[in-house]
């Protein structure tokens, strides 16, 4: 679980997180949405500790990050898995060479030991036969699944997701979200994923926070928002037609 | 204000270089993947110019001592000096500066711009050692490579004396081994030192805090040479007050 109290960042005079308060559950999907520009990234990196908020605390089961000592961040880093919008794979490297990279740094296992785990999460993300093969040479869909391998090899505690399946078709994308959502109940991880799709609010959303210029406008479940009539959060969810009458059909049923 | 900041973050980024070192049997493989990269990679060019720059220098040489009274083992000497003390090590390091500064820089930068280095920062990795690092290291091998320059420049200067009909063979060598002084290597190989920790990190520090897209990190590639090119010829004059002055 991680709890957010009142956190507050600025960049010069730009101010761009003002008093967040929040909880992730763990073994939850939470989503964090909002336009550009509403803090969302910024929010995302003060919660994986590359950047550190002028105000307030953040709390990882129980411990302050602020209150850490460099050895015990580098420790908390190391229970965290990241998927970046762009996967991140390193390019000089396999797909088997990037899924053990942090095994590589941070355990003392053996490599029959490593093969092993790295072996079991491509398995575990659909990717049998790609372990020699380079980033450059697989699809988006399946270097996202690389990323998430990637990001729970290590039995991450916390998985982080950076617009996890912007650039890819509608059909990998609900793949992905599926995938992500199925791993962070397997592993019981506090999951949070930053996401622009409104099929993965619908889909996947257990736990949505809507920032807007830098402050928590809402926050609820993806039922929640069905039924909520705060203007901001209906404005920017329920902009398309589609998903106005996806709203509608939904109220309707439950009257 | 800025050149002052950029000086204060560059020496802050080689302390970080420093700090908290990524595991041996990995940097191991590094360093041996970016010897092959830098050096080994680039030892075709060095040969390359060094050779024609020797035979240049002693065409030039022999064509200005026109004297009858000026001996021709003077083409050997000066062409031994001019590749020791200039040609092998300022010479080769810019050309080192253009081709593997913009290596370095362009790399660093596309992992910059794709964030892998962001990637690397989140599981917990020095990126700065572990990018950096081995590149200083692989560097070190660079006198090697100046070595071979020094060599192959004043063989190719033979070869354009003793073929070009500039000096007989044995005048040129004879002339190689006038006023020998070692301390011209000594002073030839710790410039190169100098250099090579120039080369690997100048341009890392550009392609490490560069800032955008596709384009900016070819602007980086080019003002990292720039800049090498800059801060090398710099060095070069002071080290040379400092030593032979």
């Amino acid at each position: 679980m991680i709890e957010v109290d009142n956190i507050h960042k600025s960049f010069g005079d730009n101010h761009v997180l003002k008093g967040i308060s929040t909880r992730f559950e763990q073994g939850k999907t939470n989503l964090i949405i909002g336009q550009s520009g509403s803090g969302k990234t910024v929010f995302l990196k003060c919660l994986l500790g590359l950047f550190e908020p002028e105000e307030g605390k953040i709390c990882y089961n129980g411990r302050v990050y602020s209150d850490l000592t460099m050895n015990e961040k580098r420790d908390l880093r190391q229970e965290m898995g990241m998927v970046f919008q762009g996967s991140a794979l390193f390019d000089s490297m396999t797909v088997e060479g990037n899924v053990m990279f942090p095994l590589e740094m941070f355990t003392k296992q053996s490599k029959a030991e490593m093969q092993e785990r790295v072996d079991f999460v491509l398995k575990r993300v659909n990717l049998i036969d790609a372990h020699t093969r380079y980033p450059s040479e697989i699809s988006g869909g399946m270097q996202k699944r690389v990323a998430i391998a990637r990001a729970i090899v290590m039995n991450p505690k916390y998985l982080f997701c950076d617009e996890p399946n912007s650039g890819l078709d509608p059909k990998t994308a609900i793949l992905i979200d599926n995938l992500i959502q199925e791993i962070t109940q397997e592993y019981n991880i506090t999951t949070i994923i930053n996401t622009h799709d409104m099929n993965s609010v619908m889909e996947i959303g257990e736990k949505i926070l809507f920032l807007k210029d830098g402050y928590k406008e809402w926050e609820g479940t993806n039922k929640e928002i069905f039924k909520t009539d705060n203007k901001a959060v209906t404005d920017f969810v329920y902009s398309s037609e589609l998903f106005k009458k996806v709203r509608q059909m939904y109220l309707e049923e439950r009257n | 204000m800025n050149y002052l900041e950029a000086i204060g973050k560059y020496f802050i980024m080689i302390r970080e270089v420093f700090k908290k070192p990524t595991k041996w049997p990995i940097m191991r493989t590094l360093i041996l993947k970016e010897i092959d990269e830098l050096i080994y990679g680039s030892m075709g060019i060095i040969i390359f110019i060094s050779f024609f720059i020797g035979g240049v220098v002693t065409i030039q040489t022999a064509l200005n001592l026109n004297s009858p009274f000026l001996p021709k083992s003077l083409i050997g000497f000066a062409t031994r000096q001019s590749v020791i003390l200039e040609f092998a090590p300022t010479f080769t390091s810019i050309i080192m500066a253009g081709k593997v500064g913009s290596y370095i820089t362009s790399s660093i930068g596309t992992m910059r711009v794709t964030e892998q280095i962001d990637a690397l920062d989140v599981m917990g990795v020095n990126s700065l050692n572990y990018l950096v690092f081995p590149k200083i290291i692989a560097m070190l091998m660079y006198p090697f490579a100046v070595a071979i320059s020094m060599f192959v420049g004043i063989l190719g200067g033979w070869v354009a004396a003793v073929f070009g009909g500039y000096a007989p063979s044995g005048e040129f060598i004879k002339g190689l081994q006038l006023d020998f002084d070692s301390f011209h290597v000594t002073y030839a190989f710790i410039k190169t030192i100098v250099f090579s920790f120039v080369i690997a990190t100048l341009p890392s520090y550009h392609g490490f805090y560069m800032k955008g897209g596709a384009l900016e990190v070819g602007k980086a590639s080019t003002t990292s040479f720039v800049w090498t090119s800059v801060v090398i010829i710099i060095l070069n004059y002071v080290l040379t007050q400092l030593l032979l002055g």
